[in-house]
């Protein structure tokens, strides 16, 4: 057995309210590709971080082992200066700088007072030749596609002499000639001795490249799997890891609901990237959902669900946007303006509620009225009595913890913050709820309540589409679920003929076919 | 619901440190006031102190509230508005006096000309996207070369109103005027009836709140509260009362407060400032026009400084190629010393009065013990550092 270069024992991570890993065992082998797979939010990014030093010593409980020695990592440049280098997701490259200047950003060659080009560019050169990238470092970034990018992030990590390289979902802005492209790249480096850990969603890939595949799932982890043999594990198997959980009682029932007449129906529905406008992003897709329906629409990140969601809000995402949308049967031709979406009764639960869905340095009250402002006030002076009023009616409604409404949205947890997310959007009274991952990051007390509120729109009659990367919440939660890849619809089903290993399959069959 | 409403305790504790720190500026206003009227053998406590702090400072105030919708929307300022005073005063010089227009044309057309500039900017800003502090840039350097371009019809550059005194009296007159050191009973009137309202106000609304079971302040804190209130409209109409009387500019300078007090914490407009400077994605995801509102900012900064050089020009009863110099610093300042958020969706107008009225005090009190000009920036530079300073620490700790 071959010497472990990196052992994680026994780490714990706790983020207010939530225990974002859970005692976490993980070993990796020097010299070979480990994988760690699981959902959004099982906790692996989470993982890396604490690895690479981004969460400092101190802030969670366990042992770090690397190379035989107990390390305390209390920034990046800690761990980088043992050779643990992360690339994360997001390309973090300056578009106006050459390549050269971004590999060497923040390690800037040359003495303390001048950077030295020639060294800079020569030594930049020679790694992005090991890429396999041609390009001379002295173009800039934004010259150069996507796929070639990914590359120089690897480049760059190269010159930081990595011993450990960390690939946080490489291949999720690359087509599937880049992927490949990478993923050999990857076996390559393998062959020299690098070790390496590569997280993805993509399991094709994982099972192509990886010799251990690590399963996380709720903040732990599952099982590892070995996949050293000349037989490729099944995708299947690594399903069964990554969302085989108990299902009793994690979704309370829907009674009473009476499902009517389709509400809201896109049809050919196509968007286009806001700054590449010549990718489509959202691809002829056709959808419907009836009054007290709970339709899921389940895909991985990237799979365009948000982009589908935003167009339809009044084309607050995307440009060059065709088809058609009716609601109630009637063809409606709606204006780019939230606004007016809002006027058509429809209502966007953002899935970044930090980011852009609630203004986090003012009162619950605020944001609670903040999209239907007219109802409590007139000729636009508010009613400020009304507005405590209805503040305090939705707290009591979706049991929003807080002393008072008063109270900075800033300081809730993750949960309330949801539930005051989603107050906001019931005040404004909408026919039609685009909920985007409205469980996102927020523990399983809270989501059970969120489930219960869900439920309850239905029951009033609402149209839900609740889009989710959790399989098992997709199940639990729909009547009917749509199957997003690659921004096109690839299946349809009856929640009770959906299981979780069918619903993977049409995704893993909808990637083999493109 | 309503047995919990009942058990629940409405009134709100008094938390006195969370308290020092949200009037911690209004205290400070208090001592530096005090200092001075000791530093100056109490000549900072003499009607003519009070008259020349109103009117010295007059044009802060008003083209506060209009910084301070700039600010909210993110932290974005106008740099121009200085240069557009002097440009304006030019052009009113040059209407009323160079070619004889009659006063209220002439006021309609210079403010006329703000809302053309401001439109202009408002678009320039909210749909071109010019980032504020170039496009106003622009006219920073450009406004003021135009005004004393014009000015220079007159070989002193200077337009001189000192024949327009119906224009004086509008905005730098004295209402029911008396001879100094004499008591001016109309303004006492007004003063007692002021300070009974705001009184009144509070009282009043400590009722509906209880009534409606909604929280409330301890019946100390609103008394305190009305009494400060109170005493401060009483002693400054009582030295004015001394000083001759109600100068005109302070009721522009109250209406043009209170309006944007009331715009800024009562109107859905007002709201709509706030939530774009605390998160424009929500803002806009929200359903609101979030450019509009950034056009509305910078259109309303150039109305306001178009009335703010109305009562420049009054005040100096001349068009000066050197008017409004500084003022869009004097103007920020304001805002950031009465703890306006320099990245937006924070600040109240109230806060910007004692911000600029702070500075005004310091700016008298240092004139009246003597200190060196040159001593007197230094101070201002480090008094509004240290009100930074203390906001972002005071925030910190909140955490």
């Amino acid at each position: 057995m071959a010497k472990i270069l990196l052992e994680m024992r026994n780490i714990t991570k706790t983020f207010p309210g939530v225990k974002a890993l859970d005692n976490v065992n993980f070993k990796v082998e020097e010299g070979e590709i480990h994988a760690l797979v699981g959902e959004n939010g099982a906790g692996k990014s989470t993982l890396m971080n604490v690895l690479s030093g981004i969460y400092p010593y101190g802030t969670y409980e366990g042992d770090i082992v690397y190379d035989g020695n107990v390390c305390q990592f209390h920034n990046i440049k800690d761990s980088e200066k043992l050779g643990i280098v992360i690339i994360h997701q997001e390309l973090a490259l300056v578009p106006e700088m050459t390549i050269g200047e971004n590999m060497y950003l923040g390690n800037e060659r040359g003495h303390k007072l001048a950077i030295d080009w020639n060294t800079t560019y020569s030594e930049a050169d020679k790694y992005l030749k090991m890429v396999g990238l041609s390009e001379s470092s002295k173009v800039q970034v934004k010259n150069i596609g996507t796929g070639k990018q990914q590359l120089v992030e690897i480049a760059k990590a190269l010159a930081k002499k990595a011993r450990l390289l960390i690939l946080d979902e490489p291949t999720s802005s690359l087509n599937e000639e880049d992927s490949r492209a990478l993923l050999d790249l990857m076996l390559e480096f393998k062959k020299q001795g690098m070790t390496m850990i590569i997280i993805s969603h993509k399991l094709n890939e994982v099972a192509y490249v990886a010799d251990t595949i690590t399963v996380v799932r709720d903040g732990a982890t599952i099982e590892t799997i070995d996949n050293h043999g000349t037989e490729q594990v099944s995708e299947e198997r690594i399903i069964k890891g990554m969302v085989g959980r108990e299902m009793t009682n994690r979704f309370p029932k829907r009674e009473g609901v009476t499902i009517g007449d389709v509400q809201l129906e896109i049809n050919n529905w196509t968007v286009h990237h806001p700054l590449y406008p010549e990718r489509k992003v959202v691809d002829d897709v056709s959808m419907y959902v009836r009054k007290g329906e709970v339709v899921g629409i389940y895909g991985l990140m990237g799979a365009g669900r948000t982009e589908l969601a935003m167009s339809i809000f009044g084309q607050s995402y995307g440009t060059n946007i065709s088809g058609e949308m009716k609601i109630d049967g009637k063809p409606v031709k709606m204006k780019k303006s939230e606004a007016d979406a809002i006027k058509h009764k429809i209502a966007y639960v953002t899935e970044d509620r930090k980011g852009n869905g609630l203004v986090l340095s003012q009162s619950i009250k605020v944001n609670t009225s903040l999209a239907h402002l007219d109802a409590i006030s007139s000729h636009t002076v508010i009613d400020g009595d009304k507005e405590y009023a209805v503040a305090e009616e939705y707290r009591d409604k979706l049991k929003i913890k807080t002393p008072t409404v008063e109270q900075l949205v800033g300081n809730l947890s993750g949960g309330n913050q949801q539930k005051v997310l989603l107050a906001k959007w019931m005040f404004a009274e909408p026919d039609i709820m685009l909920l985007d991952e409205p469980t996102r990051g927020i523990d399983v007390g809270a989501k059970y309540e969120i489930y219960c509120i869900i439920n309850d729109l239905a029951a009033a009659g609402k149209s839900v589409v609740m889009i989710s990367s959790e399989l098992p919440e997709v199940l639990g939660m729909s009547d009917r679920i749509y199957i997003m890849n690659e921004g096109k619809f690839v299946g349809e089903m009856k929640a009770e003929e959906a299981t979780q290993e069918s619903i993977m399959a049409v995704i893993l069959q909808s990637g083999r076919g493109a | 619901m309503e047995g919990k409403v009942i058990n629940q305790s409405n009134i709100r504790k008094a938390d006195p440190v969370s308290m020092l720190k949200k009037n911690a500026m209004l205290i400070i206003l208090i001592l530096v006031f005090i200092f001075f009227t000791i530093m100056t053998n109490g000549r900072m406590f003499k009607p003519t102190s009070f008259a020349s702090l109103i009117n010295q400072n007059a044009y802060v105030y008003i083209l506060g509230c209009g910084m301070l919708m700039c600010m909210l929307t993110g932290g974005n300022i106008d740099l121009s508005c200085g240069a557009f005073v002097c440009l304006l005063g030019a052009i009113g010089g040059m209407m009323m006096v160079i070619w004889g227009w009659s006063t209220g044309v002439s006021l309609v057309a210079m403010l006329l000309v703000g809302i053309i500039y401001g439109c202009g900017l408002g678009a320039l800003i909210a749909y071109v996207r010019v980032p504020p502090w170039i496009a106003t840039l622009a006219g920073y350097l450009a406004f003021r070369g135009l005004g004393t371009s014009i000015l220079s019809v007159s070989i002193t550059n200077s337009i001189s109103f000192k024949d327009k005194p119906d224009f004086l009296n509008i905005f730098s007159g004295v209402l029911f005027k008396t001879p100094e050191g004499q008591l001016n009973v109309p303004c006492m009137i007004v003063g007692i009836v002021a300070a009974l309202l705001v009184v009144l106000l509070i009282f009043k609304n400590r009722l509906t709140r209880l009534k409606k079971g909604y929280e409330v302040d301890t019946i100390g804190m609103d008394i305190v509260k009305s009494v400060l209130g109170a005493a401060v409209i009483l002693l400054v109409m009582f030295k004015l009362a001394y000083a001759g009387g109600i100068p005109t500019v302070l009721l522009w300078v109250a209406a043009v407060v209170l309006f944007y007090a009331f715009i800024t914490s009562k109107t859905t407009i007002g709201r709509h400032f706030y939530v774009v400077g605390g998160n424009i994605e929500a803002a806009r995801l929200s359903g609101v026009n979030t450019k509009k509102i950034m056009f509305i900012a910078y259109l309303n900064m150039a109305i306001l400084t178009a009335i703010s050089a109305m009562t420049v020009v009054s005040r100096y009863t001349a068009a000066n190629a050197d008017a409004g110099k500084n003022f869009e610093m004097d103007a920020i300042s304001a805002c950031v010393v009465g703890g306006v958020s320099a990245s937006g969706g924070a600040g109240s107008v109230l806060g910007m009065v004692i911000g600029a009225t702070l500075i005004g005090v310091i700016n008298l009190g240092m004139f009246q013990i003597n200190l060196d000009a040159n001593y007197q920036r230094v101070v201002k530079g480090f008094v509004l550092l240290a009100a930074v300073v203390f906001d972002i620490l005071s925030k910190k700790k909140q955490r």
